[in-house]
């Protein structure tokens, strides 16, 4: 991708279908925007087929949102929820086979480094808990193990929501799903520790709550893998189907889970805490300029 | 089964036997394939050029290498695309501008997906068609799939190879290529007695008819409350 591509040949504006002309003129291509005006502009992501509320959806919707460079990025998926809503938005979409999604995005990050040295390509491995805890355990911690550069962000539903409610390795002590009837004998994996431990330089673990900190946290694990190494977020995004959470419900839950187990949580390098102090400063100090003009 | 011809248009039937595994090898530069052998370029132009004037509802279906002007070739391979669609009689264009899934569904007149491009060819009854700027593996998807359950006859204006499951497939075709494909198919057209003035297809249907850029709430004043319209809502007449 880049912006290159998202410029339609000249001749062709009239004969494009209204939604692609609308992305184009009324997008997020190009620009920085902010995560409140939501709705007021052409999202990267909208009609999709996951279940009527469903948070990895709401998730996903603000994950496109808070993308600092959306033509310049790939998003690699796998095998669960968060791959149907993410193969329908307008930014190319990879999916690797169940648990390898880790080792791909590694090949991709390097190929894009060589074939495109000057510029910035940003890599985002969007996975569930079973891809990313379970079934690609190996890959995800051996790509941190050798620092790949991109980030890493678990939609963690604490179930395999899609095949029928078993249990995951990410999902609490005790529970009893509809294919786990004795309930869950082991603790929930503490993938942020694991994630720090690995060699990840940013890590976040998140209830989203609040769309803002959810951008704030999305787009600084991207900006800081760019420069120095992976980056993980651990998102809470309940399965509001397999947890029998109505839907009306799905906000209160997660916060409560929020005042819980998943209090939010950041945790950077010093130089990665440097680098981005210095990249927000800068930003404030554009848009305090652009305020005065 | 005809020998002579191996891909003809269909319906073939579910999962059809791909074009490589009935023996069709893609053409060497220089060659053509017509349903499914090797002849020359010239050949295999002029029975494109007869489909896409004699069967009904022709559509040219450009993918996104053609669409977005991603470099100078592609904004001049766009350019000869529409000066070709110019010289077709009541010729339609209708775009493959990405290759994701569309929920719930695409709209057929507005566009074409390769997940499920007989939505669009059988919604429209369309009988000639030409593939060009899709890449290849979407466009060997999308071949054989029409070729399965509709009765189109699909031309492919490949720019590397070509493709076994058209029923023309023409190689290393851009911007210069598709100009001679034009001129062979104004020949045709004159030979037939098809008199036709050039002029541009019909625009994409999905496009809003009125410019809603220009229009703010504040122009309704006081009653900009009321007219605020539902999302897809058109008001058309108002007292």
């Amino acid at each position: 991708m880049g912006l290159e591509y998202v410029k339609i040949s000249p001749g062709f504006e009239k004969y494009m279908p209204r939604d692609y002309v609308d992305l184009v003129t009324f997008g997020q291509f190009g620009k920085q925007v902010d995560v409140m005006q939501l709705g007021q502009f052409k999202e990267l992501v909208e009609e999709h087929p996951m279940c009527a509320g469903c948070y990895m959806a709401y998730f996903i919707r603000v994950f496109y949102a808070a993308l600092p460079n959306p033509e310049d990025t790939i998003v690699l998926g796998t095998a669960g929820c968060a791959r149907l809503a993410l193969s329908q938005a307008a930014v190319p979409f990879i999916y690797g086979n169940y648990g390898d999604t880790n080792a791909v995005a590694s090949g991709l990050k390097r190929a894009l480094s060589i074939r495109f040295p000057d510029k910035v390509k940003d890599v985002v491995v969007i996975a569930g808990d079973g891809g990313l805890m379970d079934i690609g355990f190996g890959m995800t911690m051996h790509s941190w193990f050798r620092r790949e550069k991109f980030t890493t962000i678990m939609v963690d539903n604490e179930v395999y929501g899609n095949t029928g409610g078993q249990e995951s390795g990410m999902s609490p002590k005790g529970i009893q799903l509809k294919m786990a009837p004795k309930g869950k004998q082991f603790d929930k994996i503490n993938a942020v520790e694991l994630a720090q431990t690995a060699g990840c330089v940013y890590v976040a673990r998140i209830s989203p709550t609040n769309p803002k900190r959810i951008a704030k946290v999305i787009r600084r694990a991207i900006l800081a893998a760019r420069e120095f190494g992976p980056t993980f977020i651990h998102a809470y995004t309940s399965c509001n189907i397999e947890y029998s959470i109505p839907t009306r419900e799905v906000l209160a839950d997660a916060r409560a889970r929020e005042k819980k187990d998943f209090k939010f949580y950041e945790w950077m390098t010093d130089e990665v805490k440097e680098y981005l102090e210095e990249i927000e400063r800068k930003e404030k100090e554009k848009a305090k300029q652009e305020v005065q003009k | 089964m005809d020998k002579e011809k191996l891909i003809t248009p269909g319906p073939s039937g579910y999962m059809p036997t791909p074009g490589a595994f009935m023996g069709v090898e893609l053409p060497p530069p220089g060659k053509a394939l017509l349903y499914g052998e090797i002849v020359d370029e010239e050949t295999a132009m002029r029975e494109a050029a007869k489909a896409m004037l004699t069967r009904r509802n022709p559509t040219i279906f450009p993918g996104p290498l053609v669409l977005w002007g991603w470099n100078a070739g592609a904004m001049e391979k766009a350019k000869a695309v529409l000066e070709l669609a110019m010289e077709i009689p009541n010729c339609r264009i209708i775009p493959m501008p990405d290759y994701r899934p569309k929920y719930p569904k695409i709209d057929p007149e507005a566009e074409i997906n390769p997940n499920h491009p007989n939505l669009t060819i059988l919604h429209n009854k369309i009988e000639a068609c030409i593939f060009v700027g899709v890449h290849c593996h979407y466009a060997n998807l999308s071949l054989r799939m029409i070729r399965a359950g509709t009765n189109c006859f699909t031309i492919a204006l490949c720019a590397e190879m070509g493709h076994e499951d058209a029923m023309v497939s023409l190689r290393d075709v851009h911007a210069e290529e598709i100009r001679k494909f034009k001129d062979v198919l104004v020949q045709v057209r004159k030979e037939l007695g098809i008199e036709w003035e050039p002029k541009l297809p019909p625009e994409n249907p999905s496009l809003p008819k009125e410019d809603w850029t220009k229009i703010s709430p504040l122009d309704f004043g006081e009653y900009a409350a009321l007219l605020m319209p539902r999302k897809g809502e058109v008001v058309e007449e108002s007292e």
